[in-house]
C-alpha cells in the first residue's frame, strides 16, 4: 500500500554457508575515525602514537580511533590488538552500530553488494543488516545478553529479528546452537544469569551466530574468564571459523588469544594503526617500535 | 433541547450564540485545540500504526476515563454526525452516559444513539460491536496505555528507537517465551498487530475476537490515548495482522459452543454475567446487538 | 591437480617452459632487523641471498650458528619480512607471485594450498589431540575428517609415534614426539613447497632414518624441499644442492 510499508530489499541474505564465495571480501572499512568532542583541524596532528594521547591539546576532543581501513575476507579473521585507549573496541562498536562514526566508510558483500557506505544508511536499514547479516559478543555477558529470558531466547531473539517465524525451527536452530557451544539442552530454557562467566560467553556466541551472519566481531571475549574455561571457548571458536565461513574480527589485548585465532592482526595505538601484517609475521618480526614493545612485553 | 440548535457553522459557538446552555465552545474543545488534534490524527493515518504525541488537553473528565478517545470524538465531530458511546459493549454505563451528555450539551445538531447501523461516529472502551461496520463510519478507540513494547522495554527512548528501527525482536521473543513456558500464546486483550506491515501497535484492550475486524477494515479506525498524550491510527483498508507464528497462529477465543442467555447467539463474543443467586451465565458482550436479536425472535 | 596427490611439476599444464623446473628462485634477498628496544640496533640476518630451488629436488642450507638459515626460511614463508629482493614462486596454473611482494591474503591462500612449514616448534591448540591438529589442514582443504585422521595415522605409524599420544595433548610431549607431529601435519597435505627447519634435530638416529624416507619420498613426487640442517651429513646425505651460508652471505 504506502511506500513506507516497503522495507530496503538490498540485504542479501545468506541461506547455506556454502554459497559464500570465499575469495570475497566481507567486510572492508575505509579511514573509519570515531571521536568524542566536535573536532578541531589540529585534532590529527595533535593525537596519536608519536604523541601517545588520544586528546587533542587544542580542543580536547578525544580522537578515539583515526584513519583505521582494513579489510576481512570471508572465512578469514583478522585481530585487532592494543592496550586500553587503543581504538580497537571503538572500531568494533562503529561497526555494529553502537557508537556513530565521524567519517569514513564500511562496506560489507551483503549490503548493496559491498557498493554503499553503512555508516551513511538510515538507521532503518543499519538495524537491518546487523540483525540479519553480523553478529558481536561483547566483553561482558551483560551487554551482550537479555539476562531475564532465557538461553534459547536469546538465541530466538537474533532469529526472530531475522524474520524467522516458526516456533519449532527456532528451537531447533537455538538448540543446536547452545549445544554446539556445550550447552546441554536441559538447559537451554534457563536464564543465563544462572550461568557461569564461560557458559556465559558461549549463550553469546551462539547468538552472534544464530542468524547465519557473514560478519561476527568479537569483543574481548575471554577477558575475566579462567585460564581453562578460555581455552574451551577459543577452541569452539576455532571450530566454527572452520566450518561457518564466516568473517572474523577479534579484538584482544592478550596476544595468545590473537596468535591462536587470528591469521592476520592490526596493532593499534592511540587510536591509530602502527602494523598490521600476517599474525606470524607481527609476533616474531614486528617492525613497529610500539608493536617491538608490545611482543617483548609478553612471554606469548 | 434541538430548539438551540443554529444552523450556520459553530466556529466560536459560545460568541455567537447567547442562547446555548453551555457556554463552551462547540464541542466543548476550542478551535485551535481540535485544529491539533486534527493534524495529529492526519499525521496518524498517513503512518498507519505510528503512536503520533499531542498536546492533550484538559478535559471534565478524569484521565483514564477516555480522554484520549473523547479529545478525538471532539475533534471531528459536527452537525449531522451521530455518536455512539459504548462501555465494553454496554451503552449504558456510567462513562457511556456521561460522555453522550457532554457532548449534547456541547455540540448542538449531533445525535446520540444506541444502535450502531444509525452511528457516524462510535466511540467505545474494549469492543468493537457486533454489527458490521461500513465505509462511513469511524470508530475511535479509547487507550490507557498505547506502546506495545512497554511489557519488554520500560524505557521511551529506546520503544521509539525500537519502532523507528523496525527492531521488533524483543516483543516477538516475549510471544516466543510465552509458546515456549505455556505452550501457546496467552496474551489475549490487547494483542499485537502489525499495520501495514510496518509498525507493532495495540489495538487498545479488545479481546482477541475483534482483532481480526481491523484487518482490511471499511472503516477509519483512530486510537487516542488522553494520559498518555498519543494518537494513532488504522485508515480503511489495511492490512493489520496479529504476531504469532507459522505453527502457533493467532485464534480468537472459543467460547465451547456456549450459547447467550438472553438472545442464544453463539456467534458473538460473550462474557460471564452474575446471577443474583450466586450463578452466571454467559451473554453478549455487545449489548444493543443482543436487544435487536431478542426483538427479531420477539422476545424482549 | 588434487593436493593431496600432486603431479610432479613437469607434468600437467599446458604451456610449460624450463623455468617451471625452477619453481622457486630467491633473488637478491636481504632482511636486517631493526630492534627499537635496544635503541634502534640493526642486526643484520643475510644479505644478497639467491638460489634456486629445483621441483623433485632436496636444497638444503648450511651454515654456522647465527649465519642466517633459518632466518632465510622464514623469508621465504613469509613469517620475516624481507627488506629487498625477490621470492618468485610459481603456481599451479603456472603463473608466478613474487611473495615478498603479495598482499597477506595472497600469501594466506599460497600457504593453505602450496607451502608447507616444518618448525621446530609446535603450537598447540587448547583442547585439541595430535591427531586432529595434524589433520586440520586435511580438513580445512575439505577432506573428510575420518579420512584425514586415518591418513595422520598412517603416517604418526611411519615414524612411530606412541599409539597412546595420538588422542594426546601434544603440549604434554616431548620434544621428539611434538616434532614428528609437526612433520606430519605438514607433509600429509602434500604441499608442493616444503620448508624444514631441523626437522630431525630431536630425534632418535632411527627415527631420523624413517624421516629421511618420508623426505625422499615427498621429493619423488615432485615437492620442492628447502631445509636447514645443523647436521652437516644428514644434510649433504639428503640434499641435491647445498648452499652455505657465512654471516649471513652465500659463500658456496
Amino acid at each position: 500500500m504506502s511506500a513506507i510499508a516497503t522495507l530496503p530489499t538490498e540485504i542479501v541474505r545468506h541461506d547455506h554457508v556454502a554459497s559464500r564465495n570465499a575469495e570475497q571480501i566481507a567486510l572492508k572499512v575505509e579511514n573509519l575515525e570515531a571521536r568524542y568532542g566536535r573536532g578541531c583541524s589540529a585534532c590529527h596532528e595533535l593525537t596519536g602514537p608519536e604523541h601517545s594521547t588520544n586528546v587533542c591539546g587544542q580542543c580536547g576532543t578525544v580522537i578515539a580511533c583515526a584513519d583505521v581501513s582494513f579489510a576481512v575476507r570471508a572465512g578469514r579473521t583478522l585481530g585487532i590488538v592494543g592496550e586500553s585507549g587503543s581504538g580497537k573496541t571503538t572500531v568494533l562498536r562503529c561497526l555494529y552500530g553502537d557508537l556513530n562514526p565521524a567519517g569514513g566508510t564500511a562496506s560489507l558483500m551483503t549490503y548493496e553488494e559491498g557498493r554503499a557506505n553503512l555508516f551513511t544508511a538510515s538507521a532503518q536499514v543499519r538495524r537491518r543488516v546487523r540483525n540479519f547479516d553480523m553478529g558481536m559478543v561483547y566483553q561482558h555477558a551483560r551487554d551482550g545478553l537479555n539476562l531475564r529470558i532465557s538461553a534459547g531466547g536469546n538465541v530466538a531473539e537474533r532469529l526472530l529479528a531475522a524474520e524467522w517465524r516458526r516456533v519449532d525451527q527456532i528451537r531447533a536452530r537455538a538448540g543446536h546452537l547452545l549445544e554446539r557451544m556445550e550447552i546441554p539442552r536441559s538447559r537451554m530454557d534457563t536464564p543465563p544469569s544462572a550461568f557461569s562467566g564461560g557458559m556465559q560467553q558461549r549463550v553469546q556466541i551462539a547468538r552472534a551466530l544464530a542468524n547465519g551472519p557473514a560478519v561476527v566481531l568479537l569483543d574481548e571475549m575471554t577477558s575475566g574468564l579462567d585460564v581453562s574455561v578460555q581455552a574451551g571457548v577459543l577452541d569452539l571458536v576455532l571450530e566454527l571459523q572452520r566450518t561457518e565461513g564466516v568473517a572474523m574480527v577479534v579484538v584482544s589485548h592478550d596476544l595468545g588469544v590473537i596468535r591462536l585465532l587470528c591469521e592476520r592482526t592490526m596493532v593499534m595505538k592511540n587510536g591509530r594503526v602502527v602494523e598490521s601484517g600476517l599474525t606470524d609475521q607481527i609476533l616474531e618480526d614486528p617492525r613497529h617500535p610500539y608493536t617491538q614493545l608490545l611482543v617483548s612485553s609478553v612471554n606469548a | 433541547m434541538n430548539e438551540a440548535v443554529v444552523s450556520e457553522i459553530p466556529h466560536d459557538a459560545s460568541r455567537t450564540q447567547s442562547g446555548t446552555h453551555s457556554g463552551y465552545s462547540y464541542a466543548f474543545l476550542d478551535e485551535l485545540t481540535k485544529k491539533s488534534v486534527r493534524r495529529a490524527i492526519l499525521k496518524a493515518v498517513a503512518v498507519p500504526g505510528y503512536q503520533v504525541p499531542f498536546g492533550s488537553t484538559e478535559l471534565p473528565i478524569a484521565r483514564g476515563w477516555g480522554t484520549g478517545g473523547l479529545q478525538v470524538t471532539l475533534s471531528l465531530i459536527g452537525p449531522g454526525d451521530v455518536l455512539k458511546v459504548i462501555d465494553q459493549g454496554s451503552d449504558d454505563s456510567v462513562n457511556a452516559v456521561n460522555i453522550r451528555q457532554l457532548v449534547e450539551l456541547t455540540a448542538p445538531g449531533v445525535d446520540t444513539t444506541a444502535a450502531t447501523e444509525e452511528a457516524t461516529i462510535i466511540q467505545t472502551r474494549h469492543r468493537i460491536p457486533e454489527a458490521p461496520l461500513h465505509a462511513d463510519q469511524i470508530m475511535v478507540f479509547q487507550v490507557p496505555l498505547p506502546e506495545p513494547l512497554r511489557v519488554v522495554e520500560r524505557r521511551e527512548s529506546e520503544t521509539r528507537r525500537m519502532h523507528a528501527e523496525a527492531d521488533y525482536g524483543r516483543i516477538w521473543v516475549a510471544l516466543y517465551e510465552d509458546v515456549v513456558q505455556h505452550g501457546r500464546i496467552t496474551r489475549s486483550a490487547g494483542y499485537p498487530v502489525v499495520v501495514n506491515g510496518r509498525h507493532v501497535m495495540t489495538p487498545s484492550p479488545i479481546p482477541k475476537w475483534d482483532v481480526p475486524r481491523l484487518h482490511q477494515a471499511p472503516f477509519l479506525s483512530l486510537f487516542g490515548a488522553g494520559r498518555e498524550k498519543r494518537i494513532y491510527a488504522v485508515p480503511p483498508l489495511t492490512d493489520v495482522v496479529p504476531l504469532a507464528f507459522d505453527d502457533y497462529p493467532f485464534a480468537i477465543e472459543d467460547f465451547d459452543g456456549a450459547h447467550c442467555a438472553r438472545c442464544g447467539s453463539d456467534d458473538t463474543f460473550l462474557v460471564e454475567v452474575p446471577q443474583p443467586d450466586g450463578s452466571s451465565v454467559m451473554s453478549c458482550s455487545d449489548e444493543s446487538w443482543c436487544e435487536a436479536r431478542r426483538t427479531e425472535r420477539g422476545q424482549s | 591437480m588434487s593436493v593431496f596427490t600432486p603431479q610432479p611439476i613437469t607434468q600437467g599444464a599446458a604451456g610449460q617452459s624450463s623455468a617451471t623446473a625452477l619453481p622457486l628462485r630467491v633473488r637478491n634477498l636481504h632482511k636486517t632487523f631493526t630492534l627499537h628496544v635496544l635503541g634502534g640496533k640493526h642486526v643484520p640476518a643475510f644479505h644478497d641471498v639467491s638460489f634456486d630451488a629445483p621441483a623433485g629436488g632436496f636444497l638444503g642450507i648450511a651454515g654456522a650458528s647465527g649465519s642466517g638459515k633459518s632466518s632465510l626460511l622464514k623469508c621465504i614463508f613469509r613469517t620475516y619480512l624481507a627488506d629487498s629482493g625477490s621470492v618468485t614462486w610459481n603456481l599451479t596454473d603456472g603463473s608466478e607471485i613474487d611473495l615478498v611482494q603479495a598482499t597477506d591474503d595472497e600469501v594466506l591462500d599460497i600457504r593453505r594450498d602450496e607451502i608447507g612449514y616444518v618448525s621446530q616448534f609446535l603450537r598447540p591448540m587448547p583442547r585439541v589431540t595430535a591427531i586432529d591438529l595434524a589433520a586440520r589442514p586435511l580438513v580445512e582443504r575439505g577432506m573428510e575428517r575420518a579420512e584425514a585422521r586415518e591418513r595422520i595415522a598412517d603416517l604418526f605409524a611411519r615414524v612411530r609415534l606412541p599409539r597412546d599420544l595420538w588422542d594426546g595433548l601434544p603440549i604434554l610431549f616431548s620434544g621428539g614426539e611434538q616434532q614428528r607431529v609437526n612433520l606430519v601435519r605438514a607433509l600429509a597435505v602434500a604441499p608442493r613447497l616444503l620448508l624444514l627447519d631441523e626437522p630431525t634435530a630431536s630425534l632418535s638416529p632411527d627415527l631420523q632414518a624413517e624421516v629421511v624416507t618420508l623426505i625422499g619420498e615427498a621429493r619423488d613426487r615432485g615437492t620442492t624441499l628447502v631445509g636447514v640442517m645443523h647436521d652437516t651429513d644428514l644434510l649433504n646425505r639428503l640434499s641435491d644442492q647445498v648452499i652455505v651460508l657465512d654471516q649471513g652471505r652465500r659463500v658456496a
